[in-house]
């Protein structure tokens, strides 16, 4: 999101927190959601992409509440309005093209009228066909989240990005020596699949679904059912779209729910939550990605000195930026009555690696702990032969891929993640191997170990971005060995 | 219950009523608090204007916290680190010379010039004030010590503006390296550089009482508008900006873009034979900012050497009517003789190199050298730094 996009959006959530109750903040936040996911969607070489990308997280959205609701739920007042305002968002960003001579919702001219009606009517044939067999087949909920999950390795991957790319320039006569593997920036895909799998997984309704669990959801009532607007306007909300918090969907309804009146109090807390994060993101951490360590400099840089001041720029530059967009977006979210999820808790300042790691983008955390670890664990843990020490290791370092797998299929996150996967394990064993042996009683020299174990956690944190931050894995080895000054 | 505490609350499958929670905080006036943040984003804005006109540029983290720059700041590239800003203040506060006291066995020497000076494709070791240096030559008893004081965009003025700042430096000489296209009258006001700084171009038009206006339309004089916050946050980012990109020169040296493929000066021509809408039928007399160069030349008090700077002499298509891109031959002969005429009866010290390197030794203009090229030219300069000095 760009300064104008927070600017409006700031704007906007004001104008609906002070002025709408009730049903009416549901629905305003609903087709503000929608139109947003056009609105930010970036430009994309591939003719009317721009349209069709967001077109299709709408589709996804709307196909995923059908198969996880219950039979004749559109059927309500609200679900049937809330199908006509995403309908009508649609076509009214469609209509566009015909009121401007600048794309003014688009990022390019959105495609005719008569292909935007044709894509709304095939897709609602499919929805219905789609939620039909899956009442009778369970195997198509599981299919719908293979479906995502393929999407996000294939637009993580900057390979088969780049395949899919040339795919689709072939199919439409373009070009194909200009592909490139950012053709097909999808906006907040990474977000939006999380929460659709989110709840696909925990509305899983039958003991025979593989990743079952939701028996006891749906007796604890973790998971209520949710109507259309609520539930598109959870999985699209407009703050959180593009980076973030991964909030769940009962936390969400339940605000949604709530009566809320904008009060000076929130305004103030909001705004104060705002501003704090403008300037993290648009001053501290722009100024800090000047001279963050990137690839051009881990060749160009003379000294270990210098490498050493660009890598902490980096890792301070990465975290203001994301802590600053998250800020933004609770701000944002505040003013309607949403309070998202925390998402850092001063991860440098902490200990050791796991602390790190339940500070440092807490929601992606919670969640691959919620939807990969615990399954992992279970599952390995059927292996009663393995030692301990084997099974913990396997986990940490699954779990850890994973995470590094979501921000991108390249050799250089698998390293960033065995990085911190093995620097879980470690830390673990010499924690266990500690407590047995030392007996610190001394206050004095505990202050001394827990600022030690700061610096030590943020410097293999540190040293861990350097995978991170760096394109091939030649050039991260290059500037760790110039980091330790081994020419 | 009172209606009025009965509240709307959306539930998923239908619309129910339930009792608000009393809630002790005033609900948000967004209309007193939308003119409340207006009024006050206007009155910090025209409180800006109050600091606007203070000579922030002068402060630096240049010669405290990152080593002095060899050369201006120029530019608009990341990745070379460096950026173009038209504030002179903030130039030389980043620039090496500011940050290194004079040593007693050190003979200052000043380059002023365009962008050959600055040394456009050549690292700064490369430039004429970097080869210069590295040939640890002694001029009057004392070691010749360089400065890189050139700057892209052609323009007489620009140059004697630059001068005239550096002239509280202490040179023991200045070197000017110039060419017929910093010459013309309609080039002098044009440079970006000059536009932005008419309080300066005021002053130098007053103490070398040059023939320019000071009201020329040209120059860019700020109004009240001009300096509040919101016009002046690209200026104050760009200074932000500087200071940041010191750390980047720092770490690798690097305050330029080296492209590894560059188009080639032009070498073949179209038969045109206009200079600056002048036709060979005409003269240059009197169409030259001569007192300009006049300014220059006396600033200084000290011994000026003026250089007619190497220019790339093609042996391509219509290379009888053209000597490049810039020149149709016509007009820079007559120049030449010009200069010679000029630099002959003020006394000045005059040295023409014009012709000195050879069509393969131009990189991307017809006055850009490569590094060899430039070092003919740190030859012949260095003795003339060498013969001139007192």
């Amino acid at each position: 999101m760009g300064l104008t996009q927070i600017g409006a959006s700031i704007l906007t959530a004001l104008l609906v927190g002070a002025w709408t109750r009730g049903t009416t903040r549901v629905f305003f936040l609903l087709a503000l959601s929608v139109l947003a996911v056009f609105w930010f969607q970036p430009a994309v070489p591939l003719r009317s992409f721009d349209f069709w990308i967001p077109s299709l997280s709408i589709f996804l959205v709307v196909l995923i509440w059908f198969i996880t609701s219950p039979v004749g739920a559109w059927r309500t007042r609200q679900n049937i309005l809330g199908l006509a305002v995403i309908a009508g968002i649609v076509i009214l960003v469609s209509l566009t093209r015909y009121f401007f001579p600048d794309p003014i919702l688009t990022a390019t001219t959105p495609p005719r009228l008569i292909l935007v009606v044709g894509f709304i009517f095939l897709t609602a044939v499919f929805i219905a066909s789609f939620t039909y067999l899956s009442r009778r087949f369970v195997v198509t909920l599981s299919l719908v989240i293979i479906t995502l999950l393929a999407i996000l390795i294939i637009l993580k991957s900057p390979t088969l990005s780049l395949q899919l790319s040339v795919f689709f320039r072939t199919l439409t006569n373009r070009p194909t020596d200009t592909a490139s593997a950012l053709d097909l920036r999808w906006l907040g895909f990474s977000y939006i699949s999380f929460r659709l799998i989110h709840i696909l997984r925990d509305k899983s309704r039958t003991p025979q679904f593989p990743l079952s669990g939701s028996v006891r959801d749906k007796q604890t009532g973790r998971l209520p059912e949710l109507s259309l607007p609520e539930f598109a306007t959870y999985v699209v909300f407009f703050p959180s779209l593009s980076a973030g918090p991964i909030d769940r969907a009962e936390r969400f309804a339940g605000d949604l729910k709530k009566d809320f009146a904008l009060t000076q109090e929130e305004t103030l807390l909001a705004g104060q939550r705002i501003v704090i994060g403008l300037f993290k993101k648009f001053v501290i951490a722009d100024a800090l990605a000047l001279i963050a360590l990137n690839d051009a400099l881990a060749v160009q840089v003379r000294t270990a000195d210098w490498m050493w001041i660009h890598l902490y720029a980096y890792a301070f530059q990465i975290y203001f930026d994301f802590s600053g967009y998250t800020d933004i977006a609770i701000g944002i979210a505040r003013l309607v009555g949403i309070k998202l999820p925390e998402n850092f808790a001063g991860p440098y300042t902490k200990p050791n690696l796991a602390q790190f790691w339940n500070s440092w983008h807490m929601t992606l955390t919670q969640w691959i702990r919620s939807y990969f670890f615990n399954l992992f664990n279970r599952w390995i843990r059927s292996y009663k032969s393995l030692p301990a020490w084997t099974m913990l290791l396997a986990g940490q370092l699954a779990t850890m891929l994973v995470i590094g797998l979501w921000h991108g299929v390249t050799v250089n996150f698998i390293l960033w993640g065995a990085w911190h996967g093995l620097g879980l394990f470690l830390q673990n064993r010499w924690s266990d191997f500690a407590k047995a042996r030392f007996n610190i009683n001394n206050t004095r020299l505990q202050s001394v170990l827990q600022v030690g174990g700061v610096i030590l956690t943020f410097h293999f944190v540190a040293l861990g971005w350097v995978f991170f931050a760096l394109s091939e894995p030649a050039l991260s080895f290059g500037v760790m060995m110039k980091l330790f000054g081994i020419p | 219950m009172d209606d009025r505490q009965l509240t709307m609350v959306y539930r998923p499958s239908s619309i129910v009523t339930q009792p608000n929670m009393m809630n002790p905080q005033p609900s948000l006036r967004l209309l007193p608090l939308l003119l409340k943040a207006t009024l006050l984003f206007v009155l910090f804005n025209f409180a800006f204007t109050f600091i606007s006109g203070l000579s922030l540029g002068k402060f630096s983290l240049y010669h405290s916290v990152f080593p002095g720059r060899e050369r201006f700041p120029f530019g608009e590239s990341q990745k070379g680190y460096n950026l173009s800003l038209f504030n002179l203040d903030a130039m030389f506060a980043s620039h090496v010379l500011v940050g290194t006291p004079k040593e007693t066995n050190e003979y200052r020497v000043f380059l002023i010039g365009d962008s050959s000076v600055w040394g456009t494709l050549l690292t700064p070791e490369q430039t004429l004030a970097g080869q210069l240096n590295s040939q640890n030559i002694s001029a009057c008893g004392k070691t010749v010590h360089a400065y890189n004081l050139g700057y892209p965009y052609i323009s007489l003025l620009q140059e004697v503006m630059i001068l005239d700042e550096a002239l509280q430096y202490e040179p023991d000489m200045v070197v000017w390296l110039t060419t017929l296209e910093s010459f013309p009258r309609d080039k002098q006001l044009a440079a970006p550089l000059v536009a932005n700084s008419p309080e300066r171009v005021k002053q130098l038009i007053t103490n070398y009482q040059l023939p320019l206006d000071p009201n020329d339309p040209s120059l860019n004089h700020a109004t009240l508008w001009d300096q509040t916050f919101v016009n002046q946050r690209k200026d104050l980012a760009n200074l932000i900006r500087l200071q940041i990109y010191g750390a980047l020169w720092a770490s690798t040296g690097i305050d330029q873009f080296y492209p590894e493929d560059y188009e080639r000066a032009q070498t073949d021509f179209e038969a045109d034979y206009e200079f600056h809408g002048i036709k060979p039928n005409e003269t240059l007399q009197g169409k030259l900012s001569i007192e300009i160069l006049d300014a220059g030349m006396n600033a200084a008090g000290v011994p000026t050497i003026l250089v007619n700077e190497p220019i790339l002499v093609s042996d391509g298509v219509n290379s009888d009517i053209r000597y490049n891109f810039f020149y149709p031959r016509w007009a820079f002969d007559e120049f030449r003789a010009l200069l010679d005429e000029h630099t002959s009866s003020r006394g000045y010290h005059y040295v023409g190199l014009w012709d000195l390197v050879p069509m393969t030794e131009f990189t991307n203009s017809g006055v850009h050298l490569t590094p060899f090229g430039e070092s003919m030219l740190a030859e012949k300069v260095g003795e003339a730094i060498q013969s001139f000095c007192k």
